[in-house]
């Protein structure tokens, strides 16, 4: 009888001594998560933090100016961003105008026209394409592609718009095959699986009921997305493109093989340039420290301050159209 | 009248539907394209030597990729074992702590700009930080850079995985005391493996390609060298220098990386999805 009791108090005793030991471990675990958490939050300030400080030097002695300055000339010290902005924007808005269309009808044609055994297949393969790695896009643009488009495309491009005054200055110069142009259009490829991967998505949270009582009131295919799939997920479709357009401004390789490096602003598509990506890969590696370096981290900093807020628009976007789909 | 309204109607909706067919059409032909040109160039260049030998020198013929194979593997396996506890654990905070605290949302929401953040300026970042405080481009610097890219992608997928666990499973491990801890580590994160697990391959395929965070890290090295402390040489550091150098031998040896990188990121891709449907993926 007594040994029971006393088995059993020293058996709450334990019992609590357990819970305490748990409460220990659960706050350890509970830290030792928030803090790999904060890892992401720590890199992005670090980030931020880094890079100013590296470019400090560059931005006190070129002031506000740096950003709209068109001047990079390495042997006198002076440098301005203008020459990689335009090349960057250049490329990223040709790059948005070809793959938005083609997501779009890739999009349609997977949610809408598509025979529904092929979806599958076909929606892989389009994310297949994402997975590939863009030194792959480059090396396929430089070798491949750039030839082919300064023997074909080039000559007739100029052929048919040479003799029209403004129009006629963009497809002026020698057709090299590399340049802004060809930098735009390797972009574009590589940023469709993304627009068209979102833009599924979104088409897919359309409640079926709206789009059936549309074909109800005999509305076409295209009417039914065009007037209802379309308005529906305006917000989404739009984050799917911010989405592309952050991909595009800051990706390196594709744009570094087939852009043609070359530090001028010439007005003419054919005419090779630099984005900030591609101004980085080339030069940071031989860069003396001092001015040239801390130019080239300023550069960074640009190019990391735009994608940001792209991005950070694009996702705020992205979730507020998918947020709809569970109304 | 109204006969023409229709037809008009009819027509303008064949026209959209066959410029849809154009557009997957596209797609499907460019990476038609680019798979085939990359086989065609890149299988000719695959041989013994390629896996065998270190990179030539400018002009000499002959040489493989070996050494650059081995950095690569090297790199991958350090950013893998460095990534993969970072990226479960605060994946299991966002899942099972954090939930809805503002923190929580605010690391959510940066994780995914982080996952489309321009990988060079990570590369700039690691370079400000370890290269230039510490003597040097090295291995460590790639992996430290490579790792930074693979986290966020290993968070979001451990997170979307254990958001799928149910409740209920977690409430039967509390009901028999459990503490919270044991249940995250030994009850859900064990439901959702196969799925953490295609996170962390998912992670690996991304970064496996990345050439711009190494250009200033890793650097590259002509020789075989398995010092993680020193410059190394890596696939992609080495396709593009090759690629871009103007020897033919040499633009073959990237042609033949670019295939092995590419071919090793599909499988992933093809393989992960194969273990798991999109639909598991997502939400």
């Amino acid at each position: 009888m007594v040994s029971s009791v006393a088995s059993s108090a020293t058996g709450v005793d334990l019992h609590a001594a357990r819970i305490s030991v748990f409460r220990r471990q659960d706050r350890f675990f509970h830290g030792l998560t928030q803090f790999f958490a904060l890892t992401v939050l720590l890199a992005l300030v670090g980030i931020l933090i880094s890079l100013g400080i590296e470019a400090a030097p560059a931005l006190q002695a070129f002031g506000a100016p740096f950003l709209w300055s068109n001047v990079w000339n390495v042997p006198e010290s002076q440098f301005g961003a203008l020459i990689s902005v335009y090349g960057t924007l250049m490329t990223s808005t040709i790059a948005l105008l070809i793959a938005v269309p083609v997501s779009f009808g890739i999009a349609l044609f997977l949610t809408e026209t598509c025979p529904l055994w092929l979806r599958r297949p076909l929606g892989t393969a389009v994310e297949l394409l994402a997975g590939i790695p863009s030194i792959v896009y480059g090396i396929w643009g430089l070798f491949v592609f750039a030839p082919l488009f300064a023997e074909y495309v080039q000559p007739s491009l100029q052929a048919a718009f040479g003799d029209i005054p403004v129009l006629g200055g963009l497809f002026a110069g020698t057709p090299m095959g590399i340049g802004i142009l060809t930098a735009g259009l390797v972009l574009s490829l590589m940023v469709i699986p993304f627009v068209a991967s979102v833009m599924r998505d979104v088409f897919e949270t359309v409640p079926p009921v709206l789009k059936e009582s549309a074909y109800g009131v005999g509305c076409t295919q295209w009417e039914v997305v065009t007037r209802i799939v379309l308005p529906y997920t305006r917000v989404g479709v739009v984050g799917g493109i911010m989405l592309g357009l952050g991909r595009a401004l800051g990706e390196t390789m594709a744009v570094t093989f087939v852009i043609g490096n070359a530090n001028r602003i010439a007005g003419s598509l054919f005419a090779p340039g630099n984005s900030i990506a591609s101004s980085l890969a080339n030069e940071f590696g031989e860069a003396e420290p001092g001015l040239h370096l801390a130019s080239l981290f300023a550069l960074g900093l640009v190019l990391f301050v735009i994608t940001f807020i792209v991005l950070a628009a694009s996702n705020w976007l992205i979730a507020r159209g998918r947020a709809k789909a569970g109304l | 009248m109204a006969s023409s309204l229709y037809t008009r109607r009819i027509w303008i909706n064949r026209l959209g539907i066959v410029m849809s067919m154009f557009a997957m059409a596209f797609g499907l032909a460019s990476l038609a394209w680019i798979l085939w040109t990359l086989l065609s160039n890149g299988l000719a260049a695959l041989s013994v030597d390629f896996f065998t030998q270190d990179t030539p020198a400018p002009g000499s013929a002959g040489g493989g990729l070996a050494n650059a194979i081995v950095g690569s593997l090297m790199m991958l396996g350090v950013t893998t074992l460095v990534s993969t506890p970072i990226g479960i654990l605060a994946g299991i905070f966002l899942a099972e702590y954090g939930d809805r605290s503002r923190f929580a949302q605010v690391t959510r929401f940066l994780t995914d700009v982080m996952l489309s953040a321009p990988s060079i300026v990570i590369g700039l970042f690691v370079y400000a930080i370890a290269v230039a405080t510490m003597g040097g481009f090295s291995g460590w610097a790639g992996s430290a850079a490579l790792s930074l890219i693979a986290i966020p992608v290993v968070v979001r997928t451990t997170e979307n995985m254990l958001k799928l666990v149910p409740t209920a499973l977690r409430e039967a491990a509390f009901s028999l005391g459990a503490p919270r801890w044991k249940v995250s580590l030994a009850i859900t994160l064990r439901a959702v493996k196969a799925g953490v697990v295609t996170g962390v391959l998912l992670a690996i395929a991304r970064v496996t390609g990345e050439t711009a965070p190494l250009l200033f890290t890793a650097l590259s090295n002509q020789f075989m060298s398995v010092d993680m402390s020193e410059p190394m040489g890596n696939l992609p550091v080495v396709i593009y220098q090759f690629a871009m150098s103007p020897y033919e031998d040499w633009q073959q040896l990237a042609w033949g990386g670019a295939l092995l990188i590419a071919m090793m990121v599909l499988a992933i891709n093809i393989g992960t999805r194969l273990l798991f449907s999109r639909s598991d993926l997502k939400n």
